[in-house]
């Protein structure tokens, strides 16, 4: 598979070298160097892209023409859902997902036909679930891991 | 990507009521102008670059919302739901996409316009559903070259769902077309000359007979991928920088 990721930061890096390690062609695209060397690991042997995911012509040196799946996670918001609406209609990517941290306009895009995942919501969720797992029926499981 | 129309919220409208996102030079201006034409205005700001949202209460009275105009919350307080158009302003193509996109699949808003910063972006924001887009860079461009004059053809206005557009040229003192009949052009295809004015500013109608005489303003109606023809037919070769 031929994935393009936008955004090089914890979650765009873990993914990228994942999809790496499993021999898929990916490339990276950020606007910082830094996050290159910072987030990918040495053995990484996809492609590294400088530059704006906002700007079509960008995209296109990228190799999102032809891509098989595009990932918008940089930091914001506006910038992830503008970059993916690029994507999915100029560049018709057939898979696109797009990570959006507002739950309220996560939902909406969701609604407008974009794959969405919101990192808050999921969170959340996790959190919660946590919460209301039985302490004592964890720490049993824990003594009997260590043991 | 056009949301249902049940699954947004559509309400009575306030004809008379227009949101404005981003409160720059341009957008305090906007309100400005609109208030002058009698509108109920809101500027939403997000004060990132500093105390804007004071100066603009200040200006304008209290037509202001500081906040973020992209986020659904805000919108709502605004009064999204009665609002009849909102136009996103800022600087940044993404924030004015979003606000427009939220403030139409969200809140039904009959007419949004956003600015654009990227002349790239106006297919993909036509796409999205923003009714308007307004390219500034464009807009500047545009200004700009009327005022070269090495450029002899000016694009004054380009017509709606259609690849037509308005054209200015200015004759050159001595050309190929100076001292012919309207008739005698060999104008491209779907090109039409639709007035002439001469150098005192007086208008006339474009006849078969009609003389075109060095200086003359051409006002005419042309394809974009003829328009380079025209005015070759027009001025000749391009002058030299």
């Amino acid at each position: 598979m031929k994935v393009v990721i936008m955004g090089c930061g914890r979650v765009g890096a873990q993914l990228a070298n994942q999809l790496d390690a499993e021999g898929h062609d990916v490339t990276v695209l950020d606007l910082r160097a830094r996050q290159f060397e910072r987030f990918l690991v040495p053995t990484f042997s996809g492609r590294k892209v400088i530059g704006d995911g906002r700007d079509q012509d960008v995209l296109r040196d990228a190799g999102v023409e032809g891509a098989d799946a595009f990932v918008a996670c940089t930091a914001g918001d506006n910038r992830n859902v503008m970059a993916a609406q690029i994507a999915k209609l100029i560049f018709n990517v057939p898979r696109v997902v797009c990570r959006i941290y507002d739950p309220m306009r996560e939902e909406l895009y969701k609604m407008l036909g974009l794959r969405t995942i919101s990192p808050t919501k999921v969170g959340a969720e996790l959190l919660m679930q946590a919460l209301q797992e039985d302490p004592a029926a964890d720490e049993a499981g824990t003594h009997a891991a260590t043991r | 990507m056009q949301p249902h129309a049940e699954q947004t919220e559509i309400g009575p409208r306030d004809t008379n009521y227009v949101i404005v996102v981003g409160g720059g030079r341009v957008g305090f201006h906007l309100a400005k102008e609109l208030l002058d034409l009698g509108y109920e205005v809101l500027v939403i700001e997000s004060d990132e670059f500093g105390p804007r949202s004071a100066f603009i209460a200040e200006q304008l009275g209290s037509a202001v919302l500081a906040g973020d105009g992209c986020e659904a919350s805000v919108l709502e307080e605004a009064g999204c739901r009665r609002a009849a158009m909102l136009i996103a302003v800022t600087g940044d193509d993404e924030d004015n996409l979003v606000a427009c996109q939220v403030a139409k699949g969200k809140f039904g808003v009959p007419k949004t316009i956003a600015r654009i910063n990227d002349p790239r972006n106006e297919t993909l924001f036509g796409m999205l559903g923003i009714d308007v887009s307004v390219s500034a860079t464009e807009a500047i461009l545009d200004k700009i070259e009327m005022e070269l004059p090495v450029d002899r053809l000016h694009r004054l206005l380009k017509l709606k769902h259609t690849d037509l557009e308005l054209v200015e040229i200015r004759l050159p003192e001595r050309g190929p077309a100076v001292g012919l009949h309207l008739k005698e052009l060999m104008l491209p295809e779907g090109s039409l000359i639709i007035l002439l004015v001469d150098n005192e500013g007086t208008p006339r109608l474009p006849r078969p007979e009609s003389v075109l005489r060095g200086n003359d303003e051409v006002i005419a109606i042309t394809r974009g991928n003829t328009e380079e023809a025209l005015r070759r037919v027009l001025t000749g070769a391009r002058d030299a920088l």
